[in-house]
């Protein structure tokens, strides 16, 4: 088999892969009867026409950026986290609870006071389905979707209760939200809403990759995620370490929330984690698992997500169609993956190709 | 007191009919070594086409039964060529399948969003289906009320569950679906076709949980909204987990976690001053708990749940 067959066969797998997601979404945009090109161009290169586009595109980005980092270590590790999207409310909780609890320490002490709850609040929340998993034999896909349902009422809990807005109490619409959060848990803008929760995705990507490529504990963690039973023969304590990325995996979800509430909302509001915690699992997979591959595919998505939001009054498509091409990007990707993984397929066609060009000569 | 204790049960039978169907549809999956998380993406199609069809027909107003049955029959087609959608990532491209349901998931879930908004709207309500009293034995006190006054389809949903057993334990291809989950090598060596079985299987199961969704819009909540599924797909699959894969023992899962769903009904009616989140979070709550303590179940699961089967390679 020649490299450049190999290389061939890779690119074929990649443009059908492609193909089969464009024409899955299509037969869905058919089916409501919208106009498939000008809904792809919409949600794909619209919002990069103009400079504050870009910024609502960045903005988006940043927490799935974060967020799929955690996610690409604890599948490196292993156990599939699907539930970011409620270590990321959890650890909005935390954030706001430091941030309510202090509003008089300075800036540069209680900024990373709140940063780290929020961390703490993530990663406990992560730290339940991971030791679950690695004492009980739990799965992870099912303890993870259920703490998010059980996240995402606290949620609701906290804000209309004990974190409710003061003002609202007195003459409010009844909308459950805190107050303002104060001016020293802040993140600075660099120009419109977008915020430098950008330079602390970058800084996190490059401590992973150094944490998972470049240290011991890396390595443990990726053994264990690629053969436990190896993993364990060869002295590694494979429940800890999927324990210990579950933490790490929850801690940035955490933080993930507390960048943005920090970045952008400046108060607890429903319906900050937007659905990032799934649309993470997808940029986590597009991303190939790696830090450096998960800035681009975050960027990728913010568009597709912001541009989604475009989507209902200039091609009157709902938004849900993200999610439904997410979907389908998850499912082709994974397919894509095990067919370019196939050496017996890759071999066969080798022969059918060698045949036909014996056939030619 | 005894008034609202006997709400309470008689909601459970009704209620629990989503939950049963769909979970034992996972258990003919997961029987035949298919693990398939994309249940709750099934639902959600299954519920949105149930709602649409006599909604179509009579514009949120009356219309014929047919309409009604007319939308299960539309769901259960539609769930199985779920089905065969996940057998053809699964089976033919052997694809891992937690994360291939979560993609199943999420892509049942956005489609019926995006389809319920362009082709419905808002919120809007559709006649649904009525109970029915079964004469002299629901006018036995409380007992009748329980047990013998809901609709069709929980009678027949009921009734499914003996045939479910009947069909895993005493037909050919119940046996052929055991043997596809626990020894596919072995069955393949027999000459049975073990892609084939399987995809057979996750046909049934997408039916099943394309009939659950259906019911949950047809019948119980008598709408489609994009929260009416609410992880009761991920609960069916933890429910096949505590039934010990056999379809009698699903029925009781489903029958409790009902019971912790309608906890929030009670709370409410009885005027208790009691955080309503935390009562919808009980079921939720229950189900890790519950996964905690029958994880030393596993060891009765079919062994091989979740591994995909090739035939080309020696193991």
């Amino acid at each position: 088999m020649t490299k450049g067959f190999r290389l061939a066969f890779r690119a074929v797998v990649v443009l059908l892969a492609i193909l089969a997601t464009l024409l899955m979404a299509s037969v869905i945009l058919w089916m409501i009867g919208a106009d498939v090109a000008a809904t792809f161009y919409t949600i794909c290169f619209e919002p990069l026409t103009r400079m504050l586009h870009i910024s609502e595109v960045l903005i988006r980005a940043i927490p799935l950026c974060i967020i799929a980092i955690g996610i690409s270590v604890a599948y490196r590790s292993g156990i599939i986290n699907i539930g970011a999207e409620g270590q990321m409310a959890m650890g909005i909780l935390a954030f706001t609870g430091a941030a309510l609890a202090f509003p008089d320490v300075p800036r540069p002490l209680l900024l990373p006071l709140a940063l780290l709850a929020s961390m703490i609040g993530g990663g406990v929340w992560g730290f339940i389905p991971g030791i679950l998993k690695a004492r009980l034999n739990v799965s992870e896909l099912l303890s993870t979707v259920m703490l998010n349902y059980i996240a995402a009422q606290f949620y609701s809990l906290c804000l209309r209760t004990i974190y409710l807005d003061p003002a609202e109490q007195v003459d409010g619409t009844g909308t459950p939200q805190s107050m303002r959060l104060t001016e020293n848990v802040w993140l600075g803008r660099i120009t419109g809403r977008l915020h430098f929760g950008i330079l602390i995705a970058l800084v996190l990507a490059v401590l992973i990759f150094i944490l998972m490529w470049k240290t011991s504990i890396g390595f443990k963690m990726r053994a264990s995620g690629s053969c436990a039973r190896a993993a364990r023969y060869g002295g590694i304590s494979v429940g800890f370490y999927v324990a210990a990325s579950m933490i790490i995996s929850g801690a940035f979800a955490g933080l993930a929330g507390g960048v943005e509430l920090a970045g952008v909302h400046r108060r607890a509001i429903e319906g900050i984690t937007n659905n990032y915690g799934f649309s993470g699992v997808v940029v986590a997979l597009f991303g190939g698992l790696h830090p450096f591959g998960i800035i681009p595919a975050s960027f990728f998505f913010g568009l597709m997500i912001y541009g989604s939001t475009l989507a209902p009054s200039k091609v009157g498509v709902p938004a849900n169609i993200v999610q439904v091409m997410q979907g389908i990007i998850i499912i082709v990707i994974v397919t894509a993956q095990m067919v370019l993984s196939n050496a017996y397929l890759q071999d066969r066609i080798w022969r059918k190709y060698q045949a036909l060009r014996k056939k030619e000569a | 007191m005894l008034d609202i204790i006997t709400n309470m049960l008689s909601m459970c039978i009704p209620f629990s009919v989503a939950l049963l169907l769909a979970s034992i549809g996972e258990m003919f999956n997961q029987r035949a070594g298919v693990f398939n998380l994309g249940c709750e993406g099934v639902m959600a199609m299954g519920a949105f086409i149930g709602m649409l069809i006599p909604f179509m027909a009579g514009g949120g107003g009356a219309v014929s039964e047919w309409y009604n049955l007319l939308g299960f029959v539309a769901a259960a087609v539609l769930g199985a060529l779920f089905g065969l959608f996940f057998g053809l990532v699964t089976v033919t491209f052997r694809a891992p399948q937690g994360i291939a349901g979560i993609g199943l998931q999420m892509f049942g879930v956005g489609t019926a969003g995006t389809l319920f908004r362009h082709f419905v709207g808002g919120t809007q309500s559709i006649p649904g289906i009525p109970d029915i009293d079964i004469p002299v034995l629901s006018r036995i006190p409380v007992i009748g009320d329980i047990f013998f006054s809901h609709n069709a389809a929980a009678y027949l949903a009921y009734l499914f569950i003996p045939v479910a057993w009947y069909i895993l334990f005493r037909t050919p291809w119940g046996l052929k679906v055991r043997a596809a989950g626990t020894s596919p090598r072995a069955a393949d060596s027999m000459g049975i076709n073990v892609s084939r079985v399987r995809y057979e299987a996750l046909m049934l199961g997408g039916a099943l949980a394309g009939l659950a969704g259906a019911y949950l819009s047809i019948a119980q909540a008598k709408m489609f909204s994009d929260t009416l599924i609410s992880g009761r797909g991920f609960i069916a699959v933890a429910l096949v987990y505590f039934g010990h894969w056999h379809p009698a023992q699903i029925m009781g899962g489903a029958l409790l976690f009902t019971l912790a769903q309608t906890f929030q009904t009670i709370v409410q009616s009885m005027g208790i001053s009691f955080p309503y989140e935390l009562a919808v979070m009980l079921p939720y709550i229950l189900v890790i708990v519950v996964l905690s303590f029958t994880s030393r179940n596993q060891i009765t699961a079919p062994t091989s749940l979740g591994k995909p089967f090739n035939r080309e390679i020696r193991t």
